[in-house]
């Protein structure tokens, strides 16, 4: 078990360094910072000056290793745009999207699961064809333009949520501000997490569907119809209990994208989270925030699979046996 | 009772207590908040680390400048009364610095503390550094006299000021921020997220692009504006911007998209405010090299006169106009704004296209079959300037040019001047001194020191380069705007721009609120009246 574990927490540090260094390959091609840091008066000279200072002259391979060295420590630097250490940016906006993507992953659930079993049971009910129709248009929609909608539906036409922002915030221990405990913040929570939990819903939904219909068909239903229990025990005692352990796997791993999609979200809606944040770091070329968004993701990735491989570990005897048996 | 709803009488409670407040204090008549939206917030708060747009608007209203720049382009009084020339030295300015004029912590503002922000604001790594290049020593001479001693007569200087703002030494020393916050520095400078003005509002709460919040300051020396709360909330993304207007959650938006304009009149209880914007936009070429990198021609098209002249004539300003910028925009010949000093009626003039003899004209020039080029153009930095571009290429097919484009963000783009790599670009251009001298410096003048740093076209012309530094130091005005229209003539002559239009402003807001457009996209709230 514990050589298993070293196993994986080095490969994952292995992941960790091959996204620094494909990310950093990358920033090369974003642009040059200089150009968004400087007024349109500042002298070649100058440009030159502050390049050298940032180190931006130095080779690849020294940037990288630099960034490596003191990312090690959690030392990020300071944002180009905001003059803040990136540290400190980061952590003060994560709360607002771990909020939102929890809060979303949680409709996702509840009304993917909710749909799913209710499409499954009432297969060919005009209810359950226009919610299968409805969730079709919710995946190929582009979240961008269902968030647009929401927007002037809810909040232009109708009046009753926020368009941006995040509301009113609490700030509770000084290093995490939650929009929970607000009225308005609750309220402006409703729309982005719809817009971001909206193709997460479809695909539990379906899943959940196709998953109830599979069991549904097995003998031990049969055998559990056959001794007379009711319909209510059968569907959620039996068939729901057995569909959800593939549905609970699956929203584990799409909490990761949920955090990673948000930024298309976070720009709609003016979330003030860490998705946003990379977006206008992307318009401003401010390395050392797309480097530390970057490693932050890529970090939410490794330790979410990294925690799937152990509950497999600890699940799945074969695993074990497998490991047993090489040792001989 | 609906979410708006709520959040509408909670804040009206709070205006209702801001305005008991304001009452006893100095009987003003009523309270008013007013939500104001734009695209990006201020980088930061620090008065002299950034030269950009976004940062300035706002730290106007927290602080102020020696002097200020009205609607119409002319230089009003601020912090200071009076200013000139010196009659015994002409390389010195004279400041007279206003009296009784309190920073937010209570304290008096002194000519010691225009010296020390002066210099602050010339000393790397500041971003105002490169306005005050010219300045060797800034003295105060009494408790309300300045004097700003130049390397040399330089009667311009005046119009570098208006965005260079006052700080209090004392309360910098106290912060630890005597010189502005260094990239490098690898922490954060107490003045990026704290300020101490003397401006007509104070910094009550920051929190960066999610919102900001400005009270009126009771002991500001100007008459108390209508306008005693702001809320400033960036809002990146143009269709949520509109929306939050629409919805009544916010009261005034700027940056408003071009598409959205017309409909946003149609709205009851919106209007849209325009004005002249102080940026044109251009087109450049390399009209000095040998060959181009990215032409099948064998030599340089753009070169030759003729080639030049016919680009000018296939060019379709008003179809432009109507078709990518919805009327949106003032066309133009001249490659400057028409409030700066220099301007013309006959710069501005253009003439119909004609496509036909453009086409001779390539011809003539040696390229019957036409050449091809490469158009490199900023996708996010003007309005629509990708689309420009676009039609610009269609135009220029009728002539034979074949023009590749390659839109991309402006990162990306900007440094393809600076560099030197690109043949054909786009520009804008905005002329924050109000004189052509601004525009000669960076796109006229031969690239070297602190000359030239975006002439892209490598135009060269060592008689033009030594009458554009003459214009630094002549202090005889009417000369000077002699040889400014000289230096016009030669530059129309040689077609260095192919000038497309002036940008225009537009500012949308609840119908009940009066607010000018500014020239420099620096609206100031404190001029917002209501109905």
């Amino acid at each position: 078990m514990t050589a298993f574990i070293i196993r994986r927490l080095l490969q994952s540090i292995l992941v960790m360094l091959t996204v620094a260094l494909v990310a950093f390959a990358l920033f090369r091609f974003v642009g040059d910072p200089i150009a968004s840091m400087v007024g349109q008066e500042t002298t070649l000279a100058e440009r030159q000056e502050l390049r050298e200072m940032l180190g931006l002259n130095d080779p690849f391979i020294v940037q990288f290793f630099t960034f490596v060295s003191r990312a090690v420590v959690g030392d990020f630097g300071i944002s180009y745009r905001l003059q803040q250490p990136v540290m400190e940016l980061i952590l003060s906006r994560l709360p607002a999207t771990l909020e939102l993507a929890l809060v979303s992953g949680f409709f996702a659930f509840i009304f993917g699961v909710g749909f799913g079993v209710y499409t499954a049971l009432r297969r060919g009910g005009w209810l359950s064809s226009s919610i299968m129709t409805i969730s079709l248009i919710g995946v190929s929609l582009p979240t961008f333009l269902i968030g647009v909608l929401l927007i002037w539906v809810f909040a232009v036409e109708f009046q009753w949520l926020p368009s941006f922002g995040r509301g009113d915030v609490v700030d509770l221990g000084g290093w995490w501000r939650t929009g929970l405990l607000t009225e308005s913040g609750r309220a402006s929570l409703i729309l982005p997490a719809i817009t971001l939990g909206l193709y997460q819903m479809t695909l539990i939904m379906r899943l959940v569907r196709a998953e109830m219909l599979e069991v549904l068909r097995t003998d031990y239903i049969k055998f559990a119809r056959a001794r007379g229990l009711t319909n209510r025990a059968v569907h959620f005692g039996h068939a729901l209990k057995n569909t959800l352990v593939p549905v609970i796997t699956i929203t584990g791993l799409q909490l990761g994208s949920i955090i990673a999609f948000a930024i298309i979200t976070e720009t709609v809606f003016q979330w003030p989270g860490v998705g946003a944040l990379f977006i206008n770091s992307v318009r401003f070329v401010d390395v050392p925030v797309m480097a530390a968004y970057l490693m932050l993701i890529a970090l939410v990735f490794v330790v979410i699979n990294l925690i799937v491989d152990l509950l497999y570990y600890v699940v799945d005897p074969r695993l074990r046996v497998d490991r047993a048996g090489a040792g001989h | 009772m609906s979410m708006h709803h709520i959040l509408k009488t909670s804040r009206s409670r709070l205006m209702l207590g801001a305005a008991a407040v304001s009452l006893a204090l100095t009987g003003a008549a009523s309270a008013e908040t007013l939500r104001w939206a734009r695209v990006g917030d201020a980088l930061t708060m620090d008065p002299h680390s950034q030269n950009e747009g976004p940062t300035h608007t706002l730290n106007h209203h927290i602080y102020e400048t020696l002097v200020g720049r009205a609607d119409d382009g002319t230089l009003v009084p601020r912090l200071a009364t009076e200013w000139g020339i010196s009659e015994d030295d002409d390389s010195v300015w004279v400041f007279k610095i206003r009296e009784g004029v309190k920073f937010h912590d209570g304290t008096d503002m002194t000519a010691e503390d225009v010296v020390f922000s002066l210099d602050r604001a010339r000393t790397p790594p500041s971003g105002m550094a490169a306005l005050h290049a010219a300045v060797e020593e800034v003295t105060a001479v009494d408790d309300t006299t300045v004097h700003v001693r130049m390397s040399g007569p330089a009667p311009l200087y005046v119009q570098n000021l208006t965005n260079t703002f006052i700080m209090s030494k004392a309360w910098a020393e106290a912060n630890d921020v005597e010189t502005s916050p260094n990239f490098a520095a690898g922490e954060e400078a107490y003045s990026v997220r704290n300020t101490n003005g003397t401006g007509p509002y104070k910094l009550v709460e920051r929190d960066p692009e999610v919102r900001t919040v400005l009270e009126v300051f009771e002991d500001h020396w100007d008459d108390a504006p209508e306008v005693t709360e702001i809320i400033y909330t960036p809002i990146s993304e143009a269709a949520t911007r509109v929306a939050a207007l629409l919805s009544g959650e916010v009261d005034i938006v700027q940056d408003v998209p071009v598409q959205d304009i017309a409909r946003l009149e149609q709205t009851d209880g919106v209007k849209v405010v325009r004005g002249p914007e102080n940026r044109n936009i251009f087109f450049s070429y390399d009209m000095t090299s040998e060959t181009l990198d990215s032409s099948n021609a064998e030599d340089n098209p753009f070169a030759k006169p003729e080639v030049r002249e016919a680009m000018a004539m296939a060019i379709d300003r008003e179809a432009i106009r109507q078709v990518v910028m919805r009327g949106e925009s003032q066309p133009s010949a001249a490659p400057l704004p028409p409030f700066v000093n220099g301007w013309t009626e006959e710069m501005h003039a253009f003439p119909t296209p004609d496509v036909e003899r453009a086409a001779e004209l390539v011809a003539e020039a040696g390229y019957p079959e036409g050449f091809s080029v490469t158009l490199n153009c900023p996708n996010d930095r003007y309005l629509n300037d990708e689309a420009i571009c676009q039609a610009l290429v269609g135009m220029l097919s009728r002539i034979n040019i074949d023009v590749e484009l390659v839109a991309q963000t402006r990162s990306l783009h900007f440094p393809l001047i600076e560099n030197w790599e690109t043949d054909f670009y786009m520009l804008g251009w905005g002329v924050p001194t109000f004189d052509s001298q601004y525009v000669f410096d960076f796109l006229v003048h031969s690239r070297g020191g602190s000359y030239g740093a975006f002439n892209g076209s490598r135009y060269a012309n060592e008689e033009l380069d030594a009458k554009i530094e003459s214009l630094a130091t002549m202090t005889d005005l009417e000369a000077r705007n002699a040889v400014i229209a000289e230096i016009w003539e030669q530059v129309m002559e040689d077609r260095v721009f192919l000038n497309v239009h002036n940008q225009v402003l537009a500012y949308a807001m609840r119908d009940d609120i009066t607010l000018d457009v500014h020239p420099e996209n620096q609206p100031r709230m404190t001029t917002v009246t209501f109905e």
